[in-house]
């Protein structure tokens, strides 16, 4: 296990500026990496000569996108780094506890009912938030049970439940007129992100991160046991509630505007205690950048891989798969 | 020297299922407080109710002479320490990280250790004889070195009073008794120590007062050479035992 935080943390910073750069020349017409550094360069006032068209399509196609995939894979990352020092378990994420699809209900009932984007982002945060609190209620209540089991069999079952309200919603969906843009936004996806979109929600994953960054040291005695954090003078019901509504506000907001994207909250969290140990105020910020990256590169991969544009959940599921099943195979006593 | 943990006439179990009424007890700065008892006897009802975690059913409960019902949980994290049983945390924290979580009831709420609390820590472990495991994964130390791992924990918590959770459990035949000769060593320096034990001969080891509970609700309280008796023992254990005296330290011996 690598000690040395920073390094990581800067490592991983630069890698991220390095993607987003090679992201922005990546596409149907191929910039060169000079233009597109160009372009970048004359946005912050450093003058040089920047073709008109590299930066059209810079301003107006690719960078709405690839701000969408930074924003949401930091965010996702984010929320499932809080989740999962806050259930003490290192097995659940926001798509596992039935946050996502509990979001995915309430935009899809938004959707259904026309509404604009900030009922959408409210509902989302709703049916996230009654997901997140019907799980652990559920698990609670199981006692008798391996109490992580509990909360991930519970978040499963409560996320098909939710899965249930989105089919029925979608039988109910005018097909011509409702049906394709719901389906079309379930399968998740930021093709259709708009500059508009990221309005909304990145002030709503900042409303969600700030707590986060204030607690971030306090976070840590979240994992030990409920009385344990309480003798040291922690008040660990208050801090759990405000720790739960900050990660599904960034699990929401991200829903609402790329549908269900799956794994990236599980598997990025791992990855980051990997390289910078359990403690969470040097786990959130790598974590964060590490998400971005990962969703960065999936999504990169989704519109220039092949003529078709693909899904980005079927990617990363098709990457979490596997690494999920390492995970639990290799059993949950060192959870680095 | 002062009394920290005062108990008055306290009742201490379940709305409808008490375990033991009646209950004074008086800790002061420098003694030892061994709990025995057998299994649902209540050594942990007593132990949460002690702590404030758990609503005492009556009677009174002071802690430096506050009432401990009065208290915030972060005043009470800064008189009062606990070490619960040595378990296997969740995720690979440093010793050193363990350690520092004791100074949460005095790091502003927002804020983050400065440089006072990483010294609080590391002098804890060093009082200990642990700073060289500061930076190992907690979860890759000895049962004995964590449970050191989490009395440095509360140590770095500057308490008055320490409340420990069974601290030999689990450790091997040297380590129980290392670790009872550094409560006593804590308390001879001024700290109020209580710990659980299913040993009685630990009650001899340092402790300055025994309490015996049962599981009857009756308990017997006192000097350990009072309460740690032959006949105590066979009511309470239903075991014949012979309490003879080696050197000068009185053990409990099981009749066969």
């Amino acid at each position: 296990m690598t000690r040395s935080p920073r390094a990581a943390t800067v490592a991983a910073g630069l890698v991220l500026a390095a993607l987003a750069a090679s992201a922005l020349s990546l596409g149907e017409v191929a910039l060169p990496l000079g233009e597109v550094v160009a372009v970048l360069g004359n946005a912050v006032g450093l003058g040089g000569e920047a073709p008109e068209q590299a930066a059209q399509i810079v301003w107006q196609i690719r960078a709405p996108r690839i701000a969408a995939a930074l924003l949401v894979g930091a965010a996702l990352a984010a929320a499932g780094t809080a989740y999962q020092g806050m259930f003490r378990n290192a097995l659940v994420s926001p798509d596992i506890l039935g946050v996502s699809a509990g979001a995915a209900a309430g935009a899809v009932l938004a959707i259904f009912f026309s509404q604009n984007a900030l009922v959408m982002q409210a509902a989302a945060f709703g049916g996230g938030f009654v997901a997140v609190a019907l799980a652990y209620a559920v698990a609670a209540a199981a006692r008798g049970h391996d109490p992580g089991l509990a909360l991930v069999l519970s978040g499963v079952v409560i996320g098909s439940l939710l899965g249930a309200v989105v089919a029925l919603v979608k039988a109910l969906a005018d097909p011509l007129n409702q049906l394709p843009p719901i389906t079309f936004w379930l399968l998740g996806s930021l093709a259709a992100v708009t500059p508009r979109d990221l309005a909304v929600a990145a002030p709503l994953v900042i409303c969600g991160l700030v707590p986060l960054f204030l607690v971030r040291w306090r976070m840590n005695l979240l994992a030990l046991d409920d009385d344990e954090a309480r003798s040291l003078g922690i008040p660990v019901a208050a801090l759990r509630i405000a720790v739960v509504c900050a990660a599904t506000l960034m699990t929401a907001a991200c829903v609402a505007i790329s549908g269900v994207i799956g794994w990236v909250g599980l598997l990025v969290p791992h990855a980051a205690r990997l390289l910078v140990g359990p403690e969470f105020s040097r786990l959130l910020p790598l974590a964060m950048l590490l998400g971005a990256a990962f969703l960065l590169v999936v999504d990169t991969l989704c519109r220039t891989a092949s003529s078709i544009e693909l899904p980005p959940g079927v990617v990363t599921a098709l990457l979490g798969t596997p690494a999920f099943l390492f995970l639990l195979l290799r059993g949950r006593r060192r959870w680095q | 020297m002062a009394v920290i943990l005062e108990a008055r006439a306290l009742a201490f179990g379940f709305p409808g299922r008490r375990l033991a009424r009646g209950l004074d007890l008086a800790l002061s700065a420098g003694e030892v407080l061994c709990v025995l008892g057998p299994n649902g006897g209540g050594k942990t009802t007593l132990f949460r109710t002690l702590l404030g975690l758990h609503p005492a059913l009556e009677g009174e409960l002071l802690l430096d002479g506050a009432p401990l019902a009065t208290l915030g949980r972060k005043t009470i994290a800064q008189r009062l320490g606990y070490v619960p049983q040595d378990h296997a945390p969740e995720y690979a924290f440093t010793v050193q990280e363990v350690a520092l979580m004791g100074r949460a009831a005095r790091i502003a709420f927002f804020g983050a250790p400065a440089a006072r609390d990483f010294a609080a820590a590391d002098a804890a472990l060093e009082a200990l004889g642990i700073a060289h495991l500061a930076g190992r994964p907690y979860t890759e130390v000895s049962g004995g070195e964590r449970q050191l791992a989490l009395l440095a924990r509360a140590l770095a918590q500057q308490p008055l009073a320490l409340v420990l959770d069974e601290p030999t459990a689990n450790l091997d035949f040297g380590n129980q008794v290392r670790v009872l000769r550094r409560l006593r060593e804590l308390a001879d320096r001024g700290l109020a120590v209580v710990f659980s034990t299913h040993r009685p001969d630990e009650a001899f080891h340092g402790a300055s007062r025994a309490l015996l509970l049962t599981t009857s609700g009756a308990f017997h309280y006192g000097a350990p050479e009072a309460v740690i008796t032959a006949e105590n023992l066979k009511a309470v254990y239903g075991v014949a035992v012979n309490v003879a005296a080696v050197n000068g330290t009185r053990v409990c011996v099981p009749e066969f």
